[in-house]
């Protein structure tokens, strides 16, 4: 739809648009600066060409994390995304119900991401936390800070609680929007309950679908402050995922270069996956009739 | 195949209905002959979208029964009604091709490939869409997915009936002349008892053996197209069929003549009506003609306004105040000359306080 | 007043909504766009009010180029399908609400607001809220505050599409009542050729992105310039039999011959359609000189006095409309007459060649 031209948005627009060049496109050239280059800090560049690309997308560790993160990533993908929609399909549509609902759902949402790791981590304590303490008395083994695979299991638990309720508001969206006639058509088909979800509401709900899987995958890609608060990447670095990683890289051991470089791929894979859900749910949208 | 029976049906949205006001749908007894095709007409909020879901089962009557081939089935949820209903707006399964869709009623009760096969492409054959069957149903135009809607409902073996609500809405007028075509030349082959929910009256008349017309959750007449075209049992009836509808005239009826404006037009039968009711006399404007000279039994008018569509004239003129819609057939012409309008007495209609009165009644 | 589109055109990606066009409209009659769905009709109203910027040619009003000027300047109100109120408020501050935006002191607008309601109906309903009232009701209310503006253009997008038949049938009737008098610049949209004809004033069909033909309406009704332009202007559909004619005969459907009768006489020997209205068929065949086909009837529609017949002639399905009520059973051979006074000739390429001699009138 092209608006007639209307100049005085664009004066509107400016002070964000300075904002965002200040605070991300110029701190985002310095990195690139820094990917290419090999410093200690200071002002002293040489030039290095692509080798910390090399050495980076060559290296053990990161193809360990990228793997860990993968798997993360993965799981909290094919847990939250049926749950949510599961949630939404069953959280009422009318009444006064409807708005409890929407409170309580918001509510994992809006508490800050280190709060979110805190609360988990005192949470999961053997000596002090309510679920440490009660596995510890019901007799089961329970140590995240020792056991790999505790560790990983307080974690998702701890991602899902935070996140699905996202994908569960996306899609309770999504299906109000449905049309009553719909269902009322389904009925007199015959169809049954996996029909109607796998014929009217999923179809139906592939944009906010669309939306919530890119959401939970870029975020969780991405994810910091919650695994570094409660475990620290650790046991070892049984949770150490890319983001972790690459702090550790850049501000522990201070390889700038690259830490720069780590950062820039870390970029690229997350825009070619995103690109790629993206292609993918669209399409399945355009196998259109003629 | 099903007669569908209403006993003493009534619906209130309210728990607690206190009068008629509260009442959506009032009492009505009615029997849909099996096999026939009926229009429930009306304007919106005159309960015929009431009535048509408390006979699919899509709501639950707060009074009375329903009874299919004398089975109580008030109880029973749609799915077990054998009902088929084609909604305002299409439905179809967006995913699936059109082959899909038909087949998926078949499919869910369990019915094999074979007959499921067979009965798709028979129907496909009747509503003319094998060439698309191949298709996804997403990328069709309005019509065709109406018809998929259509489809879907014929395609069950013992449907007992099908149910219509407003079903050619969204269809452009060139497209609507060819569907209701095809559904009147499926009535034929079908048999199906059909009800067709509709504000159009075209489309009833057009459509229906029995036209059911409503105002305000009341069946108000039940008959022909010809007879609530000719014989309309309450003003409503009269002003709503026809287009435009019947004109009304205050009168006052003495023995055979009937007093307007002063001039007396002879009437076919005799009446005598208290003094206390309100007596009018009802004529369709195909009725009415114009000429330029006075005639027996003329009353003069005055044109306000002439309209032509092509293949009729509306002339609206003016008696004292009241508008008359007059009909013209094509090639005649009307100029503001035509003062003198009389009627085909044969078809006045004399209602007392809006009902109609059979020829020599007395009241 | 004049509203005038120059070379106007609106494309976007690879669809092209609208051809290059030419129109001017002048005030106080209405105008009608009339054309079947996704022919370009809200597009152009589009451009007409603002809302969207042509992508080549001009815009001019009362001669001023107003092209890029965005559609609070104008003054312009329009009226959609769908009945657009705003909810939270009153149906009295829904109409006034043009009017406070202008900054118009209380008592000019309650003024104005009460003529409005008066014109309208909707005295008894001020204090409401939109979704309080009836389909009706909420565009009438959508009608006032059109009204109430004043507006030099006015422009409305099949506001009677979503309203019962009976409905339709009164508004339509007040409407060019109501708006003709400011003598501002009207332009009605619809799809339903009964409509234009009742609302008269001038008719603009559209094909696809295309103006075909821009006339008075029983103008355009009687002499459609093209089988398209009477093809959108046909309500029941307009019923066709492709011919070539050779000498005195007319040759169709697999050799069947009849005399070349009427104006059909006296055209050069090549290849047409003709074309014939649903009411200008017969039953019975009349003294006079008529052309005689026959057709396989499909199904008789009747509505109270008159019939609609649907016959199958060869591959054509045509429609015929006659008086009284005829219930011919299905699959009867029947006869079919027409008074080639009252036929259309289109030539190959579909442009009218003959139109029936004008009415009586």
């Amino acid at each position: 739809m092209n608006k007639t031209w209307n100049n005085k948005a664009w004066w509107m627009v400016l002070p964000v648009v300075l904002l965002v060049a200040f605070s991300a496109v110029i701190p985002l050239m310095t990195v690139v600066n820094y990917a290419f280059q090999d410093t200690f800090g200071g002002n002293q560049f040489f030039w290095a060409g692509l080798d910390w690309f090399e050495e980076i997308l060559t290296s053990e560790r990161f193809h360990n994390a990228l793997g860990r993160q993968f798997m993360f990533s993965g799981i909290i993908l094919a847990i939250e995304i049926p749950l949510g929609i599961f949630i939404a399909m069953n959280m009422p549509k009318k009444g006064w119900g409807v708005p409890v609902c929407l409170v309580l759902m918001s509510l994992p949402l809006l508490i800050p991401f280190n709060v979110v790791g805190t609360i988990w981590q005192v949470f999961g304590r053997v000596d002090i936390g309510l679920l440490g303490a009660a596995m510890a008395g019901m007799g089961i083994d329970y140590n995240f800070t020792q056991n790999i695979t505790d560790a990983w299991i307080t974690l998702i638990v701890m991602d899902v609680w935070h996140w699905t309720s996202l994908v569960a508001l996306l899609c309770y969206a999504g299906l109000q929007s449905i049309p009553e006639a719909y269902y009322q058509a389904a009925r007199i088909d015959g169809a049954s309950a996996w029909s109607v979800f796998r014929y009217i509401q999923l179809p139906k709900m592939r944009g906010v679908l669309l939306i919530a899987v890119l959401l939970r995958f870029m975020d969780s890609f991405m994810i910091y402050t919650e695994p570094f608060v409660v475990t620290g990447g650790g046991p070892g670095n049984a949770t150490t995922f890319l983001s972790i990683d690459l702090v550790q890289m850049a501000i522990g051991q201070f390889d700038l270069g690259p830490a720069a470089a780590f950062s820039l791929i870390y970029f690229l894979i997350i825009l070619l996956l995103s690109w790629i859900f993206y292609t993918v749910m669209t399409n399945m949208d355009k196998e259109n009739g003629r | 195949m099903a007669e569908i029976h209403l006993k003493n049906l009534a619906h209130s949205y309210y728990p607690n209905p206190k009068g008629d006001g509260d009442y959506a749908l009032k009492k009505i007894d009615h029997v849909w002959e099996d096999g026939k095709a009926y229009a429930l007409l009306g304007s919106s909020g005159c309960g015929k979208t009431t009535l048509l879901n408390i006979i699919s089962g899509l709501l639950h009557p707060s009074d009375g029964q329903v009874l299919f081939d004398g089975v109580d089935v008030t109880d029973l949820p749609t799915e077990e009604r054998h009902i088929a209903q084609v909604f305002q707006f299409p439905v179809v399964y967006d995913t699936m091709t059109v082959y899909d869709n038909l087949a998926f009623p078949l499919r869910n009760r369990g019915r094999s490939e074979d007959l499921v096969k067979e009965r798709v492409m028979h129907i496909a054959e009747m509503l003319e869409m094998t060439d698309v069957l191949k298709f996804k149903a997403r990328g069709l135009t309005a019509d065709a997915k109406q018809k998929i809607s259509l489809g879907r409902g014929l395609v069950r073996e013992n449907v007992a009936a099908i149910l219509f609500d407003e079903p050619l809405t969204v269809i452009d007028p060139h497209l609507k002349w060819l569907l209701r075509m095809q559904l009147k030349a499926l009535h034929h082959r079908v048999n199906n008892t059909m009800i067709y929910v509709t504000h159009d009256q075209t489309e009833a008349l057009t459509f229906a053996d029995q036209v059911v017309m409503m105002y305000d959750g009341y069946v108000v007449q039940i008959g022909t197209p010809q007879e609530l075209f000719e014989r309309p049992a309450h003003t409503f009836v009269g002003y709503f069929i026809g287009s435009p509808g019947m004109n009304i005239l205050p009168t006052h009826i003495d023995g055979n003549l009937a007093k307007i404006n002063g001039l007396s037009v002879s009437l076919p039968d005799s009446y005598k009506f208290d003094a206390d009711k309100k007596i009018e006399l009802g004529i369709r404007p195909e009725f009415c003609s114009l000429s330029r000279e006075e005639g027996l039994d003329s009353i003069p008018v005055s044109i306000k306004r002439i309209e032509d569509i092509g293949r009729h004239k509306i002339a609206r003129a003016d008696l004292a105040g009241q508008e008359v819609n007059v009909i013209v057939p094509e090639g005649i012409s009307i100029t503001d000359e035509h003062t003198h309008l009389s009627f085909d007495a044969s078809q006045i209609n004399v209602y007392s306080n809006d009902w109609l009165v059979e020829r020599g009644a007395q009241s | 007043m004049s509203l005038s589109l120059e070379q106007v055109s609106k494309v976007s990606g690879r669809d092209t909504h609208i051809y290059t066009t030419d129109l001017t409209l002048e005030g106080g009659s209405l105008n009608v766009l009339l054309g079947p769905t996704l022919s370009g009709k809200t597009s152009l109203m589009r451009m007409m009010a603002g809302l969207d910027a042509p992508v080549t040619g001009r815009i001019l009003w009362n001669g001023d180029d107003v092209t890029g000027k965005p559609v609070q300047k104008r003054n312009v109100a329009m009226v959609y399908q769908q009945f657009i109120n705003y909810p939270s408020l009153s149906v009295y501050e829904n109409i006034a609400s043009p009017l406070k935006v202008r900054g118009l002191n209380k008592a000019t607008i309650k003024k104005r607001v009460n003529e409005a309601a008066d014109l309208l109906k909707l005295n008894d309903m001020l204090k409401r809220k939109p979704l309080e009232l009836s389909g009706g009701q909420q565009q009438r209310c959508a009608l006032a505050r059109a009204l109430v503006k004043d507006a030099e253009l006015v422009l409305l997008d099949e506001p009677l599409a979503n309203l019962d038949y009976k409905l339709r049938e009164e508004l339509r009737q007040e409407l060019p009542r109501i708006f003709t008098e400011s003598g501002a610049v009207f332009v009605y949209a619809t799809t339903e050729p009964t409509e234009a004809l009742l609302l008269g004033g001038n008719t603009a069909t559209m094909h696809e992105g295309r103006i075909t033909q821009f006339a008075p309406t029983l103008d355009v009704y009687r002499q459609p310039v093209d089988m398209r332009t009477a093809q959108v202007f046909s309500d029941p559909p307009m019923n066709y039999l492709s011919l070539s004619k050779q000498g005195q005969q007319i040759q169709f459907g697999e050799n069947q011959n009849i005399p070349a009768m009427g104006a059909l006489a006296n055209l050069p020997d090549a290849n047409y359609t003709l074309g014939f209205r649903p009411n200008h068929t017969l039953l019975e065949k009349p003294d006079t000189e008529v052309m005689n086909f026959t057709g396989e009837v499909n199904v008789v529609e009747i509505t109270g006095s008159e019939s609609f017949i649907h016959l199958q002639h060869a591959d054509s399905r045509w429609v015929c409309l006659t008086h009284g009520i005829h219930d011919i059973p299905p699959e009867t051979k029947l006869s079919l007459y027409v008074d080639p006074a009252k036929v259309y000739v289109f030539d190959a390429d579909g442009q009218l060649v003959i139109a029936p001699n004008s009415e009586v009138n």
